[in-house]
């Protein structure tokens, strides 16, 4: 069962243009981005503490300028007092400066509190303050690595959780959604967009944490030290985010953009490159290239733009921070001489707008990163919000473990209840028998085989196996009784005797040898130089298809069910591997009811019952001597092989 | 290799990064200045009390802060612009060496390989000169104009310098270094978590056929797990970094205060100079932070400078002629005489002694099993391949003397991964033949097979087709690609197992059809099926790159063994007789 046979199923969705219908969808930050902190509930104790770590290791870093502060103005103390002479007080210092008129020092002197005349730089004191100062770093350093430690538990576990959500999620999936969503697009969620967000909270949330807390932490400590100084340095904080705001307005669509053509100039490349040989053979060579160098230049001119807008921000930034330093200075300068703020204030002042501006850069970017990683969290709910398949009965029947008697009764069933498929269908078959389907493309050959194992739900009538309703059973329980050889010979990562006991740790050696030895598989894999051992690799090219196609006989031999479901493939394996392939699906075959997706015309003419197809439903039954004489549409499409090839016929 | 790369792709750019650095250098010289000015103001303004001073020195500030910002934004514009084009120069090249390789250096990459060094690879290399240009540039700026400055403040303190400098980059390095490996271990395992996941959904349907989700989800929990634990322990890492950073750039400013302290009460240092001291400290540190982050992204881009390299330095083993012959008498004979074929490197050839002349009105069939060189004959006609013995001729002339573009305007090649380009049925099938008619093009859907689905698109000729034509089915696919060789009405025909996703009745309807139109052309056909090629005018049997048998149908199957044997095999499989 192919992916192109799903979307020829659902002409509404196709390829490329279903996948934009889904990107296109407007967002919903606001729902999606609490959805996502909710998820981190679990951990909600260590999210606490992390915040509150948070807090105080800010508190301490916001706190050590202002201390720092302190530790200038002992030293500006200690350079005045040397001057002084010894034994006078500051105030006759500071009458001494008036009397020589120079009023603006002796206000300066005036403001002073750690003065004392005659005395240089009081280490003690400075040693003192340098100490506390370098105690509380520390102290703040280690709350900070606590707090970097538990965060990344948190966000860990919660994309851990996220992951193990979304696996589960895809095993209770119906496969109808599988076959609605184009698959390059359901593993971009459950890859990309997942890896998108893991980065990005991981990346953002003590970012962006730490930032708000500093600039709220730095504000309150700037208005304690000057109200006015505060208040000039907030001015410009307006214009810092308004600037931004604007910037990033701008350059989130040259980004995306940016993003847009290099998808085109991938796409691009992608079809000159894969289709190689076909521009060449059909000499379009010049044309390519002339389309590269223009969706090159755009992507050129995109991403300039895009890189030059954001780029912005940093010096815009920086400029804001001079604009701040310089009126901080002047301002802070001629308070400091009219001795309404001391020196040390200013510097620590100074450094406290250092220390507002870079966050708030830091905390817009991370609003950026943020918007991008709940973008893709909000896709990812999408996939978990998807409607699940019913669940399996509470008390569910038995399977009884019989000779595979197959009854199909009414049943009625549809991808799309626009078009209906199967209308009123029921047949019978019988222990034993193999039933070939035939019927041409898209005749709903496979969804016939689909309803025997439940992927599909019917809408009305019911299928019993042995007498039970499927319906009624875990559908655990009734796929275990029956085996399935698929088009697609999908194997998984893992040895050959992984692929084929498929996890049964009740398979012993000699069942597994016996399986191997009918289906034809103990041969070659003998001569390979690991044996059964053999790891098969992720494109899985060491063994050949028809290789691959005889393990996935070999598994289901193994697992001896009662009943069989059989898609013979109609892909180009060579003519030996070919031959294998008939014998091993006849030797699965052998006292076992059987369910034939039927290519080969051997396998059509030896069946007990064949069921031909047409646009989904059953059109006629009988075996093919019967059917040939009835002269209906299975005696047609017979005719259309065989006239084609008569001499064929002869010669065997 | 990066340096290679760097050096030869942004020499046209050469002036405009001088232009660069020298605004970021002045840009970088104002920024220093500031916390100079602001010494002034504290030493000249505020010590003195000079009001008057303090508003000049603000004022002058203000000048210098308007300089740089200036500076900086004409320097992110021509930046951005040289790491951008940079990017557009590369990818060019690229893709003009990749449209001019042949198929084997193609195949040998692989096309994917080659998708990924175009666009991702160049990106990373575009990033780094973008950083280089905008932050890299600025760091060493930064760091000797600090330097010189903070000497120029006080010679004294310069120890202090030579202290926190070493002390920041070994510890971020330190970091940088554990991430690193960590970084690496985690994509390898987000790749398995990814490549369980995809596993999953595309085995959908086994998975649960086998009842295998509860193991599944075991193997997935493990990935998952396995995941979470490098995540921990880089995640820790990365923790660590800010906090350490931040301690070094605090005990650093707290150095400064005591030692500086000293040397003002000494009266060897003044006070407005300390607090300059500490700001050219902040930036010195800032700017060896700066080089530090660039660094760690150098041995990423380097891999894919390397890769990139490796592209633009392979040459195509297929040249054109330097005298080619421009024209010819087509009829579309095709000729191979004694032609042999070794891949570059490899031990035994794929094709050996091969010769058979293929007329036009003649159907020319190859069978044997997998590996036999049938498809690397066929593209050995339209030169994807060149032979390494013999000669292929197309009307007598020798494909490697004939001008390129007119040996293709022969061929019509259908190949055995029928591949659609994006874009509409229509445009599809005028690849070959850009000024077809509708009703052509009707024509060549009629003979494919293809007019009955494509007339039941609600959008006919126009509808849509997604890229590799993954939104029709596989039958329909090699229909479109037949169709499409059919517009071009080529002298000479490709069938590369064309046939294959067909049904039995749909192969023969299509090659009864087939037969009126190509009835001037040579047509070269290479099939699995007996049915397919069984009326042949001659079918040649290939074994292990050998012809070992040729002769229609009938003679073949009365003497030549290994056509008796393959017969045989498919008779058994499509009749039980």
């Amino acid at each position: 069962m192919s992916d192109m046979k799903a979307t020829e199923r659902v002409p509404a969705q196709r390829g490329p243009f279903g996948a934009q219908m889904v990107t296109q969808k407007s967002m919903n930050f606001g729902p999606s981005a609490r959805r996502l902190i909710g998820r981190m509930r679990p951990q909600r104790v260590r999210a606490l503490l992390t915040v509150a770590l948070a807090c105080f290791s800010v508190a301490c870093s916001v706190a050590g300028p202002k201390i720092l502060g302190h530790a200038t103005d002992l030293i500006f103390a200690g350079l005045f007092g040397r001057n002084l002479p010894a034994g006078s007080t500051q105030e006759q210092a500071v009458a001494g400066l008036r009397a020589r008129g120079d009023d603006r020092l002796a206000d300066v002197v005036g403001a002073l509190k750690d003065l004392v005349p005659g005395q240089g730089v009081d280490f003690g004191a400075l040693a003192g303050v340098l100490g506390i100062v370098l105690a509380l770093y520390v102290v703040a350093a280690l709350a900070s690595l606590a707090q970097g430690y538990l965060l990344n538990t948190v966000v860990t576990s919660t994309m851990l959780q996220l992951r193990a959500d979304v696996e589960e999620k895809v095993n209770r999936l119906p496969l109808l959604y599988f076959d609605r969503q184009p698959r390059g697009e359901l593993l971009s969620r459950v890859t990309n967009d997942i890896d998108n967000i893991s980065q990005s909270l991981q990346q953002t949330m003590s970012q962006l944490l730490t930032s708000v807390l500093t600039v709220a932490g730095v504000l309150g400590v700037m208005v304690w030290i000057s109200p006015l100084l505060a208040l000039v340095a907030l001015i410009t904080v307006p214009l810092g985010i308004v600037l931004t705001a604007v910037i990033m307005k701008r350059s989130q669509g040259q980004f995306v953009r940016q993003w847009r053509q290099t998808g085109a100039v991938n796409a691009h490349v992608e079809e000159a490159f894969t289709g190689h040989a076909l521009v060449k053979v059909f000499g379009r060579t010049r044309e390519a290239e002339e389309i590269f160098d223009e969706r090159n230049e755009q992507l050129f001119e995109a991403s300039f733009r895009a890189q030059f807008i954001s780029g912005l921000i940093q010096p815009l930034m920086m400029f804001i921070g001079n604009l701040n330093y310089v009126v901080i200075a002047v301002v802070g300068g001629l308070r400091v001489t009219s001795g309404a703020i001391s020196l040390g204030d200013v510097q620590a002042f100074i450094q406290y707008s250092r220390q507002f501006t870079q966050p708030l850069t830091q905390a817009a970017s991370m609003v950026n990163l943020l918007q991008s990683g709940v973008a893709s969290a909000e896709r990812v709910f999408e996939l978990l919000d998807a409607e699940e398949e019913p669940a399996d009965p509470v008390h569910p029947a038995q399977p009884a473990r019989g000779l595979g008697l197959v009854a199909f009764e009414h049943i009625a069933f549809s991808y799309d209840p626009e078009t209906p498929l199967i209308e009123d269908l029921s047949l019978v078959v019988r222990p034993g028998q193999t039933a070939a389907i035939v019927g041409p493309t898209g005749a709903g050959k496979t969804t016939l085989v689909n309803l025997i194992m439940r992927f599909y739900d019917l809408d009305a009538g019911r299928i019993t196996l042995d007498g039970v309703d499927i319906a009624t059973m875990r559908r655990a329980d009734l796929r275990s009784q029956v085996g399935m050889v698929l088009q697609d010979t999908w194997l998984f990562e893992g040895t050959i005797r992984d692929n084929i006991t498929y996890g049964r740790a009740d398979v012993t050696e000699e069942q597994m040898l016996t399986a191997t030895r009918a289906t034809f598989v103990d041969h070659f894999v003998r001569t390979l130089p690991d044996g059964y051992d053999t790891v098969i690799d992720e494109e899985g090219s060491n063994i050949s298809a028809g290789q691959r196609q005889l393990l996935t006989i070999a598994r289901a031999f193994l697992l001896d069910p009662a009943l069989l479901i059989l898609d013979e493939a109609t892909s180009s394996v060579d003519t030996r591997t070919e031959l294998l392939l008939q014998h091993a699906m006849r030797s699965l075959r052998a006292n076992r009811t059987s369910f034939v997706i039927a290519h080969r015309l051997s396998t059509i003419r030896d069946a007990d019952l064949i069921l031909m197809m047409d646009g989904g439903t059953i059109v006629e039954t009988g075996d093919h001597a019967s059917l040939i004489a009835a002269g209906g549409a299975y005696a047609a499409l017979y005719a259309a092989q065989f006239n084609a090839e008569p001499e064929e016929e002869a010669a065997a | 290799m990066l340096v290679r790369l760097l050096r030869a792709n942004l020499r046209p750019y050469r002036r405009v990064l001088g232009l660069v650095v020298a605004l970021q250098f002045v840009g970088t010289l104002a920024a220093l200045y500031l916390p100079s000015l602001n010494a002034d103001i504290i030493d000249d303004g505020v010590v003195k009390g000079d009001t008057g001073y303090i508003v000049r020195t603000g004022a002058l500030m203000l000048g210098v802060t308007l300089i740089q910002i200036a500076c900086s934004i004409t320097a992110v514009y021509f930046g951005s612009r040289t790491a951008m084009g940079f990017g557009r120069d590369v990818r060019h090249h690229i893709f003009r060496r990749v449209t001019g390789l042949s198929g084997h250096e193609v195949t040998a990459f692989g096309a994917p390989s080659l998708i990924t060094r175009n666009t991702n690879d160049v990106q990373q290399v575009q990033m780094l000169v973008q950083l280089g240009a905008t932050l890299l540039v600025v760091a060493p700026i930064m760091m000797v104009g600090g330097i010189v400055m903070a000497l120029r403040e006080d010679v004294g303190l310069s120890w202090l310098i030579a202290v926190c400098v070493p002390a920041l980059a070994a510890v971020a390095i330190l970091i940088i270094r554990q991430m690193i490996p960590g970084f690496r271990l985690m994509q390898k395992r987000i790749d398995r978590v990814n490549r369980v996941l995809r596993e999953q959904i595309t085995g959908i349907r086994v998975v649960r056929a086998f009842v295998r989700e509860p193991q599944e989800t075991a193997r997935f929990g493990q990935a998952n797990q396995e995941l979470t634990d490098v995540a921990v322990t880089t995640g820790r890492w990365m923790a660590t970094m800010f906090p350490s950073v931040m301690l070094i750039f605090n005990v650093s400013l707290v150095g400064v205060l005591w030692f500086g302290g000293h040397r003002v009460d000494a009266g060897s240092m003044q006070i407005g100079a300390l607090t300059a001291f500490m700001s050219y400290l902040m930036q010195i540190l800032m700017s060896v932070m700066m080089a530090t982050f660039m660094l760690v992204m150098v041995p990423r881009a380097s891999v894919c400078a390397d890769r990139i390299s490796e592209v633009l330095d392979t040459d195509s083993s297929v040249t054109p002629p330097a005298a080619p012959v421009t024209s010819l008498t087509r009829h579309g004979e095709l000729a191979f005489e004694d032609v042999s074929f070794t891949y570059a490197g490899a031990p035994e050839p794929v094709l050996q002694d091969i010769s058979f002349v293929a007329k036009p009105g003649e159907t020319t069939a190859f069978i044997g099993s997998t590996g036999a060189g049938k498809t690397t004959l066929l593209n050995l006609v339209p030169r994807l391949f060149d032979v390494s013995a013999g000669v292929v001729r197309v009307d007598g002339v020798d494909v490697r003397e004939l001008e390129p573009e007119l040996l293709w305007s022969t061929i019509g090649l259908v190949p055995q991964q029928a591949y659609l380009f994006s874009g509409t049925v229509r445009s599809n099938l005028l690849y070959g033949k850009q000024d077809a008619t509708d009703a052509e093009l009707w024509a060549a859907l009629e003979t494919a097979q293809a007019r009955d689905f494509v007339a039941a698109m609600p959008e006919g000729l126009d509808a849509p087709i997604a890229q590799g034509g993954t939104n029709v089915s596989g039958g329909q696919r090699q229909r479109l690609a037949i169709a499409r060789a059919l517009v071009k009405r080529p002298e000479i025909y490709l069938f590369d197992d064309s046939f294959s996703a067909l049904d039995v009745a749909t192969d023969a309807r299509l090659r009864r059809a087939l037969r009126p139109v190509t009835r001037h052309a040579t047509v070269l056909i290479v099939g699995q099926r007996v049915a397919t090629i069984r009326d042949a005018d001659q079918i040649i049997v290939l074994d292990e790159g050998r012809i070992v048998g040729r002769g229609t149908h009938a003679q073949l199957l009365a003497t030549n063994a290994t056509y008796q044997e393959i017969v045989e095999s498919q008779l058994t499989a499509e009749e039980a007789a």
